[in-house]
């Protein structure tokens, strides 16, 4: 399989009153065209911002550095601002976490479906809006076409979400961001949204990006995982195996936190994470989980731990695994 | 919307209709009209005479209605200083004010959106600064000595421009900036708020995610949304306008509506006070109206309440 996106050594730093913010740390990425990565981990950890990052829409004061950042063949680490503008949209698509408010409440839904098509491909708006009408039907909207006239407030949650995602396949992308699309999403409308996804991705030929901090949702719809902590990915694999062999106590730590029915007895206690993430902030040494981990020793706090092969494209990023 | 229209307007008529009453309680309890009326050392006799001529001595509300009942078809009696009839002098008078609080509006507008756009874009660049430093000088300095110091200025000093009268329209140059350099700030600060709220937005990521073009993000996605609660504020600060230029056309002698105000109140005028203060409000509210219809087409969401 050729890479769709390759990706090594993501930095983004940002820099605050307190010392600079290492938010993400040497994250190398591949993927392939039709593939799902899921990045898992919690709040704050850069999962967001390293899809921000591969989208070119971070924050001002953010800094991006990469050793290598190739899309579709081309390079684009030093893609300007304008090359990335005319990828996005286009190539490079991305759906974000809250669909209430995600959308422009003074245009309608057919105007912003249409706008990117119009950006991208010129032509008349007759087209963009055929294009429009047949995604939002694509997307499982029914009465599409009186849709198209009406405002994001006269939209439920899930059908904002269902216009995010054909806003997003407009210009059929080669790749998918999707950052926590469910989040927000109830759980019955959850599911329906995942399932939509993974049906167009097979149909697109998409490669698709999913964060979540939900690892119910990573084992339904992923292909191989990445687990990020502090701006760093820990462990990363192939969903079968990781989850069938989790090496990095983070991750024992999250699959711990699941409940499972039949699995836990009636009145046992969840499994949980002690302590909180710390944030990268400074000259960052060690492991940066060594705090909240059970198993940490005097080196997890000097050494620098690389990510290493534990057979196939598991990797893991601890000084544990080969005892498991 | 058309309901919505509709709901505005029938609400705009009833504060209307409010204004009308305090309009004409203000002048007819603030003093006695009559003994006003007859001059300083009038006897009681002549005073009682003007009061059963004027029909003052009927009840207030009787009063008041066939005040309303003439005002409505346009009729406010006669001037008693200038002894022609009120709505002939409001007339002659009122596209000169009108002219005056357009430019000053337009003034105000062209200098303060721009720069609250860019100080949105530049937080506390030097243009921010300078915005900011432009807004707290047109806040702290009163209306009349900005006047004068643009008089002294451009007129006295350079002679460029004309400093009294209204016959061309060069005239109204410095009395349109003088006036709309004390609406900028507020509608300059606003600007700048709204837009760097909105620039954070969801909308505008989404808005940047799909490639499109800054100018497409700012003016279509952003500026649209900021501009909003600025429509209102502007339709307020050109009824301040009207009321401002009070002043302005004394200080420039232009011969509008404000001037002829002041010469009403200097001369116990009280028809000619009446018909202006009325005028100018019924002015304030129409604006506030069109002000609620703009934002409504502006931001859909507002046409279902």
């Amino acid at each position: 399989m050729t890479a769709l996106l390759q990706v090594e050594g993501l930095r983004v730093e940002i820099p605050t009153p307190m010392g600079r913010l290492h938010a993400v740390r040497g994250v190398d990425l591949a993927l392939g065209a039709g593939e799902t990565l899921c990045l898992v981990g919690e709040s704050g950890c850069g999962k967001s911002l390293t899809a921000l990052a591969l989208m070119g829409l971070l924050p001002r004061a953010a800094r991006r550095s990469a050793t290598r950042f190739a899309f579709a063949g081309e390079d684009l680490q030093r893609a300007g601002e304008r090359r990335m503008a005319d990828l996005r949209g286009n190539r490079l698509a991305m759906i974000f976490q809250e669909p209430m408010t995600s959308l422009n409440p003074s245009w309608s839904i057919g105007n912003q479906l249409e706008e990117g098509w119009l950006r991208h491909r010129g032509g008349h708006r007759a087209a963009a809006r055929e294009r429009a009408l047949h995604l939002l039907e694509r997307v499982g909207i029914t009465g599409a076409a009186q849709r198209l006239g009406q405002y994001p407030h006269e939209l439920s949650g899930g059908l904002r979400q269902r216009v995010m995602i054909a806003m997003a396949l407009m210009c059929a992308p080669a790749l998918m961001i999707a950052d926590e699309p469910t989040t927000a999403l109830d759980v019955t409308v959850q599911a329906q949204i995942l399932h939509l996804l993974k049906e167009l991705q097979r149909e697109f030929g998409m490669g698709l990006i999913l964060i979540t901090h939900d690892l119910g949702i990573v084992a339904r719809v992923a292909d191989r995982v990445a687990v990020m902590y502090a701006g760093e990915i820990v462990e990363q694999g192939p969903v079968a195996q990781l989850f069938a062999r989790p090496a990095h106590p983070y991750t024992r730590g999250l699959l711990a936190c699941i409940p499972v029915p039949g699995r836990l007895a009636p009145g046992e206690r969840l499994g949980t994470i002690p302590g909180v993430v710390s944030p990268p902030i400074g000259t960052l040494t060690g492991c940066q989980f060594r705090n909240r981990c059970a198993e940490a020793e005097d080196q997890c706090a000097t050494r620098a731990f690389e990510l290493r092969g534990l057979g196939g494209s598991h990797r893991l990023r601890c000084r544990l695994g080969n005892a498991i | 919307m058309l309901q919505y229209a509709l709901k505005r307007a029938v609400l705009a008529l009833l504060v209307a209709l409010t204004v009308s009453l305090i309009c004409f309680l203000l002048v007819n309890l603030s003093t006695d009209v009559a003994t006003a009326m007859a001059g300083e050392g009038a006897t009681a006799e002549t005073i009682d005479a003007i009061r059963h001529q004027y029909g003052l001595d009927r009840p207030l509300a009787v009063q008041y209605f066939e005040w309303l009942g003439h005002a409505a078809r346009g009729d406010f009696g006669d001037s008693l200083y200038f002894h022609t009839p009120v709505a002939a002098l409001v007339a002659e008078r009122m596209p000169t004010t009108m002219v005056l609080g357009a430019a000053a509006l337009g003034f105000a507008l062209l200098l303060s959106i721009p720069l609250g756009v860019i100080a949105a874009l530049k937080p506390n660049s030097w243009i921010d600064r300078l915005a900011l430093t432009i807004a707290v000088v047109g806040q702290a300095m009163p209306t009349f000595w900005f006047a004068l110091l643009l008089m002294y200025l451009f007129g006295v000093t350079l002679h460029l421009l004309p400093i009294s009268g209204g016959d061309t329209w060069q005239h109204f140059i410095l009395p349109s900036v003088a006036l709309g350099y004390y609406a900028t700030p507020a509608i300059m600060r606003l600007t700048r708020s709204g837009m760097l709220e909105v620039l954070e937005s969801d909308y505008i990521r989404t808005a940047r995610a799909k490639g499109l073009r800054n100018t497409s993000v700012l003016f279509k996605h952003a500026l649209r949304n900021a501009v909003a609660p600025v429509v209102a504020l502007a339709a307020v600060q050109l009824g301040f306008l009207l009321g401002g230029s009070v002043v302005i056309e004394t200080v420039f002698a232009l011969n509008g509506l404000g001037y002829l105000a002041w010469e009403a109140i200097g001369h116990n005028d009280f028809p000619v006070v009446q018909a202006v203060v009325l005028l100018i409000s019924l002015v304030y509210i129409v604006l506030t109206l069109l002000a609620d219809l703009a934002n409504a087409w502006l931001d859909p969401r507002i046409r279902i309440a």
